[in-house]
């Protein structure tokens, strides 16, 4: 493929960063913001939305096709969650903690915030919240990061509680998990400032690295997302929701960018055509199949209609993305009321030719014709062929703008319609905040350090390696990093110890989870006071992880870790040599290497290999006792 | 400027454009372009500007539903209590609706169920019932059914239903379903149980059960509502959906949203068995006392000085200090009515079981048996506005009249 000119195309991205708080609470309730532990649901309760049309209008087609689909949600509850979860209590006032995070984020991103935080309803029905609305709340706005010779707007910040998880859904309703909803998260939005997919990457990777540096942001999957708004020049605006991983959003801007240059040339080539809007008529072809043999769904209760899509034919092949094709677009906005079959021409299919023919035949469609089929009851059957009508007469006109689902190889999927911007209204059920002034320079006044400035300070002053720096000021651990170096010890092996040491227990099974920064501390403690050596941590470590209520001297002793004295060493290499005297007789200093492995034999892990060779290097050397010296220095001199 | 106006506001550095709204305290409330309220202090720094003043907005009137002939007519009486509401996204507003039209409007699904007619009787909080506004809520529950109504559906606010559904009970004898509704989670968020509480009302006001009821929802789901009899229903919970529960006496019946059949398990007075009635008399010089540890007897005093009759909440099988009991003598044998119910709600008076319950009933008292004391209350104003006799008084409080009481 040649490379895109994205100059030349107008590319905009802004990216909409949703991130989960680490409050203790939820945001309007004193529930704990982990999921069940246990998994188990202790209660369930079914419910219905209802929005009626008259107040939708055109305001919010999202909201009115999520309506036109009456379901069931079925939600299950658990010992950690509460009426308000339940909606069947109001909400207590914003929780302050989270407030303060939201703040100190929009300090970070140079924002301004309001003086006043009001909570909104925003409309949501499709049942990942109770009540019918998400709650939000704008918290500041009109910052600016610069990225490279690029200056980015935030353009706001927003405070909101995360939604329930979908469990699973079927013709029984949708099943949601209640734990999650009502996390605190803050919502933020960039202006669409991006103009190439790998400054798209860098812009989020900025924010996540500015929102880690808190300290106070959960961490893990599920616990940030991203969405992506792209748009070209002559294309349209596109939000691509669920982005996991930093790692595809170059990928799926490319993809994107690769499926609106796609569709603008399927819009060209039908101009060319001369292509019309496509009438709604469709046509029963039901008798084509008489004969079951030939179709797959039996025609029991069901109908074969059709539509014709003048000059659509051969398009319907059309790559739009890698793998995806002109069809998938079509057969996208069917699939959350349709479940029959369907059929377009150059498809595999076990229609046979005759058949298609007699279709064809029968609803008048030339060669430049293309012909849809459906099999299903016939009221669905015309919702879907009318779907396919609407996503086809779009196709003259270009791109529609769309809710899209970001799938796993970068491409994505139809969700819904964009959703019109006004869909909110005051929550009277809970006050506004008003934000002092004293507040703001409280938070200001103990701004965390970026974590980019953390990692080059640690470069600096403790000479830690570029990468092991990185790491560490990353990791969850620099706090508990900073506090050990102050006993004195080697800042690699800390840092090391932090990263790489954790990482093997945590890969061998090791409950890591139970240290503490006091069994750190302990550890190092009797490092630095030489108590023990490092060789010994990791052993120590997997015995506190296991039985977190010892101590570090426990742990070690009951190793057999604990240093030995000089006195000691020195005992074990007298031994030694008395035992070996023959061997360094015969082999003179050659034999120090396999002295030292037999001393380290015995005590590796009790002792600082460094100590054992000098002491070894000055027996040997000096000859057996002080005697033996004298007598050998007179020796050589005779 | 004017609400509704679309202002800019320039404060410090930085610019906020939308429009505003109404504000609580002296801060400016704006409404921003995606939707979003803030608040913006008003001081030395702020500059308001207006872009361009507000548009009125005309409310549009639907016609009215073209009546089904095959469908009964239910009359819709509002109160107050909120059953639909509206909500305007362009300026946030939520209104509640009142009118039959804007009710069907905002809960289709009733169109199914009957043809509907209404007037809007009160635009109150339920809270600020009072008895006269039973007797008059009486009066035109009758004339609506003297002009051809085959059932009458009352919204209301939860937090009294109980006593009005009481009062009625008491007030009318009915050959149609009176049905008195609610929501307990406000009408303006897609998750109220305000539509099928209504559709479920819909339903018993249509059906055979020629009764005053309250109809609820029965749990946290949106699966079934109760039917509560109208004497011996109280709301249990602040705010939970299944809030209504029937107490001492099983529901009428229930009627499952889904399917909307109703099953009845009680018994219950059938369509047209009696002809329309009301006696709407009322004595309002009544009060309610619940009795606790240690609670000063001048109380009592206090309180008869004012009523003709006194309903007291006691403990346990309908109890107060002994300290009381003198004074209890002394209001009753000056003419006032003192009844006793139980504040455990559930379970029946029984004086007769301690001391303390043979002294009351030598002091005077009336025994509630298993009526909920609000219910008491409301029957003792309705008798007392009966008659003056306290004899006749201590007979009907103990007869039962509209199922309020049972097991005499
Ligand atoms: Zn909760």
């Amino acid at each position: 493929m040649k490379s895109v000119d994205y100059e030349v195309l107008g590319l905009r991205v802004g990216l909409e960063i949703h991130q989960q708080l680490d409050t203790k609470g939820k945001l309007f309730c004193n529930c704990p913001t982990e999921l069940s532990k246990s998994g188990q649901p202790t209660y369930e309760i079914h419910r219905h939305l209802q929005v009626s049309e008259s107040e939708l209008g055109e305001i919010d087609r999202a909201a009115l096709e999520e309506a036109q689909i009456k379901r069931r949600f079925i939600y299950k509850g658990y010992d950690t969650t509460c009426l308000v979860e339940n909606d069947e209590e109001p909400p207590s006032p914003l929780n302050p903690d989270a407030i303060d995070i939201a703040l100190e984020i929009a300090l970070l991103l140079g924002m301004t915030p309001v003086d006043e935080i009001h909570t909104m309803r925003k409309i949501v029905i499709d049942g990942s919240n109770t009540s019918g609305f998400q709650r939000t709340a704008f918290v500041a706005s009109d910052g600016k990061i610069s990225l490279g010779d690029n200056l980015i707007h935030i353009d706001t910040v927003c405070l909101e509680e995360e939604a329930a998880q979908k469990i699973s859904e079927d013709t029984n309703g949708v099943v949601y998990s209640l734990d999650r909803l009502g996390i605190p998260l803050v919502e933020i939005t960039t202006s669409p400032e991006a103009t190439t997919p790998g400054q798209v990457c860098s812009l989020a990777k900025w924010i996540g690295m500015i929102l880690r540096s808190t300290g106070k942001v959960k961490r893990g999957i599920g616990t940030i997302r991203q969405d992506i708004n792209v748009s070209i020049a002559k294309g349209a605006r596109i939000e691509i929701k669920g982005v996991q991983t930093l790692d595809m959003i170059e990928t799926i801007v490319e993809r994107e960018v690769i499926r609106q240059v796609n569709l603008l040339k399927i819009k060209d080539e039908l101009r060319k055509r001369g292509a019309k809007k496509v009438k709604e008529v469709l046509v029963d072809v039901s008798e084509v199949f008489d004969s079951p043999q030939g179709i797959g769904k039996p025609l029991k209760n069901n109908v074969v209609l059709a539509v014709k899509l003048p000059s659509f034919g051969g398009l319907i092949l059309w790559e739009i993305q890698p793998d995806r094709q002109f069809f998938d677009e079509l057969s996208d906005r069917l699939k959350r009321f349709f479940r029959g079959a369907f059929y377009t021409d150059g498809l595999p299919n076990e229609i046979g030719d005759d058949q298609i023919a007699g279709i064809r035949k029968k609803i008048g469609a030339g060669p430049d014709d293309c012909v849809v089929l459906v099999v299903d009851e016939e009221s669905r059957a015309r919702s879907a062929l009318n779907a396919v009508i609407q996503r086809a007469n779009e196709a003259l006109e270009g791109i529609p703008e769309e809710t899209r689902r970001a799938l796993q190889n970068g491409n994505s999927a139809y969700m819904r319609p964009l959703p019109g911007a006004a869909r909110m209204y005051p929550e009277t059920d809970v006050l506004s905040v008003p934000i002092s002034g004293e507040r703001l320079k409280k938070i200001n006044s103990s701004l965390p350090e970026l974590i980019c400035k953390r990692k080059g300070r640690y470069v600096r002053e403790y000479d830690l390696s570029d990468d092991l720096a990185e790491l560490i000021a990353c990791s969850e651990q620099s706090a508990l990093f900073e506090r050990i170096i102050i006993l004195g010890v080697s800042p690699t092996l800390v840092a090391k110890t932090l990263t790489a040491t954790l990482s093997e227990l945590r890969r061998e099974g090791t409950p890591v989870q139970h240290l503490t920064d006091d069994h750190f501390i302990g550890v190092f403690e009797m490092i630095s006071a030489n108590k023990m050596v490092k060789e010994g941590i990791l052993e120590v470590l997997r015995v506190l992880a296991n039985t977190p209520s010892k101590t570090a001297s426990v742990a070690s002793s009951e190793l057999g870790l604990e240093m030995l004295g000089k006195e000691d060493i020195e005992k074990l290499i007298m031994q030694v040599i008395e035992s070996k005297r023959d061997l360094i007789k015969e082999r003179g200093t050659d034999a120090m290497q396999p002295l030292m492995g037999l001393i380290m034999e015995r005590v590796r892990g009790k002792v600082d290999g460094k100590l054992v060779s000098s002491l070894l290097k000055e027996k040997i050397y000096g000859g057996i006792n002080g005697e033996d010296r004298k007598r050998g220095m007179g020796q050589s001199e005779g | 400027m004017m609400i509704g106006d679309r202002i800019k506001v320039q404060r410090g550095d930085i610019t906020y454009k939308g429009t505003l709204m109404p504000s609580r305290d002296d801060s400016i409330v704006l409404k921003l372009d995606h939707g979003y309220n803030i608040g913006i202090k008003k001081d030395a720094k702020t500059f308001v500007k207006l872009i361009e003043k507000g548009k009125k907005i005309v409310p549009q009137k639907t016609p009215a539903p073209l009546i089904n002939p095959c469908l009964s007519t239910v009359s819709i009486l509002t109160t107050g209590g909120t059953i639909a509401s509206k909500v305007d996204y362009r300026t946030g507003a939520v209104t509640s609706q009142f009118d039959v039209e804007d009710i069907l409007r905002a809960i289709p699904e009733l169109r199914e169920i009957a043809n509907f007619k209404g007037e809007v009787l009160y635009n109150i909080l339920s809270e600020n019932m009072r008895s006269e506004y039973w007797q008059t809520l009486a009066r035109e529950i009758a004339a609506e059914i003297e002009g051809g109504s085959e059932g009458v559906m009352i919204t209301h606010g939860t937090d009294t239903m109980g006593y009005t559904a009481a009062a009625l009970s008491f007030m009318l004898v009915t050959p149609v379903p009176i049905v008195l509704v609610g929501s307990q989670r406000s009408a303006d968020r897609p998750s109220s149980d305000n539509a099928m509480n209504a559709v479920c009302a819909a339903k018993v006001a249509t059906s055979d059960i020629a009764e005053v009821s309250v109809v609820m929802h029965a749990t946290m789901s949106d699966d079934y509502c109760l039917i509560h009899r109208g004497t011996r229903v109280r709301k249990m919970h602040t705010s939970r959906r299944d809030a209504f529960h029937s107490i001492n006496a099983s529901p009428i019946g229930k009627v499952d949203y889904s399917t909307r059949e109703i099953e009845t398990f009680a018994e219950y007075k059938k369509r047209d068995e009696h002809k329309v009635l009301v006696r709407d008399h009322i004595e309002p010089k009544c009060s309610l006392l619940k009795f606790y540890p240690g609670a000063d007897p001048e109380i009592v005093d206090h309180y008869t000085s004012r009523c003709k009759g006194l309903v007291i909440e006691g403990t346990g099988l309908g109890h107060v200090s002994t300290e009381w009991i003198p004074h209890i003598k002394k209001a009753v044998e000056k003419g006032i009515s003192i009844v006793m119910t139980s504040q455990c709600f559930s379970g029946r008076i029984c004086d007769l079981v301690y001391d303390t319950g043979r002294d009351l009933l030598k002091a005077g008292i009336i025994e509630g048996g298993d009526m909920l004391p609000e219910t008491a209350l409301v029957k003792l104003m309705w008798v007392l506005g009966g008659t003056k006799d306290p004899e006749e008084v201590r007979t009907l409080m103990r007869k039962n009249i509209a199922g309020e009481i049972s097991g005499l």
